[in-house]
């Protein structure tokens, strides 16, 4: 879609250094709006058809197993409700480190994904298990705060030890079309989320594809975010509906795959909200190694922001395992 | 079904019915697509209904599950009163269920109408012991203490039904006092008689009967069953349309794994008047122990 414009594509480690604007497009604000105007316009139809033509595929028995397990690795366990308790993200990063207590096979969730003041709680909780910590920040869901208030909440849930941060860009600033002012705070959470001496909190942005109206403004938040130097795209906050939908995710995976193209930067895509069931959950597994290609199979870089989803996979790999149907009783109650 | 219409108006194009599934209060085609012929009692081509599969019996146990906290928890009155409902709606619709009980079996006009009266009658007769069943079945225990002590049967959960060949008689003698006892259930029909299952559904989808509550499946009972029977989720399991004695042990068998509650098929006569053991298979007794006021 995009012509390679700097390095061959190479994939990128996630440990690499961010480097912001490789496309060196932010130069001026005249030189942003006309890139991002400039990005080829999608095709709602096209899109809409080809993510309906993906999510008929069928995917069975071993091939199933596979992307039941490679799903349960991806999951972001989250829960993000005014009533959580020190109490409930403990008993959260359990079940995280050990999705299914009855099988040693079932691998770990990804994260645990919390508000910033239970991050302390959770990552005391998660100790060496090797999942992460995710926080949501910078005035979620709405991002309606001064600056410097968001860069406290950031820096807050980095102090506490927050792996991974989820910030959601200024909405009412992208659609008046002030790019640079999002732009800026994308670039000013980055640097709050360094660390002296590496180990760097990873950067996710959340574009809230649901208050954007059309996919031409899902693909050029994508790329705004891309080049602000996010290290994953995150649809929605799970707040607004519609949340995570598959042509929305379709688009985002074109924008990583061409960004890889034209930068050798790989980026990481994370739907969140609405993927419930295991059926949905391989939906997007096949678009993502349709669209954006195989390299993207991986923890590292795709996630599921969910938290019922989770016990979904669980009840469908017991039936897997055993032959016959489980049942709710046979997993948590979240 | 539309032989006088045909030739009383040859121009017209049939409108000939989908016979389909009924799951959480809807009418859907089989997840697998397939279909199978239904025929009449001389063999001739009567419609096509949906063969469920595996699938279809998971979503019914998912609906029935759905559906049952809520049925559960009405007042055994308000149960009543909707069973009461399905009988008079029922009723209302009696032409058309002679007619289908007539062609499924064979039997004469007056054999038809004497079914579909015991069916309505049965569902009234249910609908009666709704509120009744606690008092005879459950008790006031006397016990060693300044404590009240009291059982009463609470539903046992969602049970799956075997139902058996008798088109309607037997399919609401065996539906009726799982649902008056507040449970709800998966019902696979008879095989070769589904027909007057789809209609009793659509029945109780106008019966403020909510949606779930009963499930009716069409197809193979051999390929149904036995994942009802394991499923984890299903906790009765009603086998009295089981005629084959070897997939009626394997399926209490698989449904050991959880302990679901099993009614053994037996030699019964379903036209005579019911027992309360139909109700009471699938009840469990909860005692609670209350101090005495002061």
């Amino acid at each position: 879609m995009l012509a390679p414009m700097a390095a061959p594509p190479t994939a990128a480690t996630p440990s690499s250094v961010a480097p912001t604007d490789p496309l060196g497009v932010a130069g001026s604000d005249a030189s942003l709006r006309r890139f991002l105007h400039g990005l080829p316009g999608v095709d709602q139809v096209g899109v809409e058809s080809r993510a309906a033509g993906l999510a008929t595929r069928s995917i069975k028995t071993t091939a199933k197993a596979y992307a039941l397990d490679l799903a349960v690795s991806m999951v972001d366990l989250t829960t993000l409700e005014g009533a959580d308790t020190p109490g409930k993200v403990r008993a959260l990063s359990a079940k995280a480190v050990r999705p299914d207590p009855t099988d040693a096979s079932c691998p770990a969730a990804a994260a645990v994904c919390v508000y910033p003041d239970l991050v302390a709680t959770a990552k005391q909780a998660l100790g060496s298990s090797g999942v992460k910590v995710a926080s949501v920040a910078t005035a979620f869901p709405s991002g309606r705060a001064a600056l410097d208030l968001k860069l406290a909440d950031v820096a807050n849930a980095v102090a506490d030890g927050a792996d991974e941060i989820d910030m959601v860009i200024d909405r009412g600033a992208f659609l008046v079309g002030d790019y640079r002012r999002v732009l800026d705070e994308i670039v000013a959470v980055r640097e709050v989320c360094a660390r002296p001496g590496g180990h760097d909190a990873h950067l996710k942005v959340i574009l809230e594809t649901g208050e954007l109206a059309t996919y031409d403004n899902v693909r050029r938040a994508s790329w705004l975010a891309m080049t602000g130097g996010a290290d994953f795209i995150k649809t929605s906050t799970g707040k607004v509906q519609p949340a995570a939908t598959l042509p929305v995710t379709l688009v985002m995976l074109e924008a990583v795959r061409d960004f890889r193209r034209a930068t050798g930067r790989m980026i990481g895509v994370k739907p969140a909200g609405g993927i419930r069931t295991t059926k949905d959950a391989i939906k997007y597994l096949v678009t993502v190694n349709e669209v954006a290609g195989p390299d993207w199979l991986d923890p590292d870089w795709f996630r599921f922001g969910a938290s019922s989803l989770l016990n979904d996979l669980l009840l469908q790999r017991q039936k897997m395992r055993t032959g016959h149907y489980s049942g709710p009783d046979h997993v948590t109650l979240d | 079904m539309s032989r006088d219409r045909t030739r009383r108006d040859a121009d017209r194009i049939d409108v000939r019915k989908t016979y389909k599934l009924y799951v959480g209060g809807a009418f859907p085609r089989s997840e697998s697509a397939r279909s199978y012929e239904v025929t009449d009692a001389r063999g001739g081509f009567l419609a096509n209904a949906s063969l469920a599969s595996r699938k279809d019996g998971r979503d019914a146990v998912v609906a029935a599950r759905k559906a049952f906290g809520s049925w559960s928890t009405r007042t055994p009155y308000n149960r009543g009163q909707v069973v009461y409902r399905i009988a008079e709606v029922l009723e209302s619709r009696r032409d058309q269920l002679e007619r289908e009980v007539r062609e499924a079996t064979g039997v004469n006009a007056g054999g038809a109408r004497a079914e579909v009266d015991q069916a309505v009658d049965r569902l009234v007769w249910y609908a009666g012991w709704a509120d009744k069943l606690a008092q005879v079945v459950g008790n006031a225990n006397p016990v060693a203490g300044p404590y009240f002590n009291l059982s009463s049967p609470e539903p046992t959960g969602v049970v799956a039904v075997m139902a058996p060949a008798s088109p309607l008689l037997g399919l609401v003698s065996v539906v009726a006092p799982v649902i008056t006892t507040g449970n709800t259930c998966v019902v696979v029909a008879s095989q070769p008689h589904p027909l007057p299952a789809i209609t009793l559904a659509e029945v109780m989808a106008t019966a403020d009967l909510p949606g779930g509550v009963v499930n009716v499946l069409t197809g193979h009972q051999g390929e149904i069953a036995p994942w009802l029977a394991s499923h984890l989720d299903v906790d009765g399991l009603d086998l009295t349309g089981v005629d084959d004695a070897d997939l009626a042990r394997d399926l209490e068998v698989a449904a050991a794994d959880n302990l679901k509650r099993v009614r053994r098929p037996g030699p019964e006569d379903l036209a005579a008047d019911p027992r309360l053991d139909r109700m009471t298979r699938f009840v469990e007794t909860k005692t609670v122990w209350h101090p005495v006021g002061t």
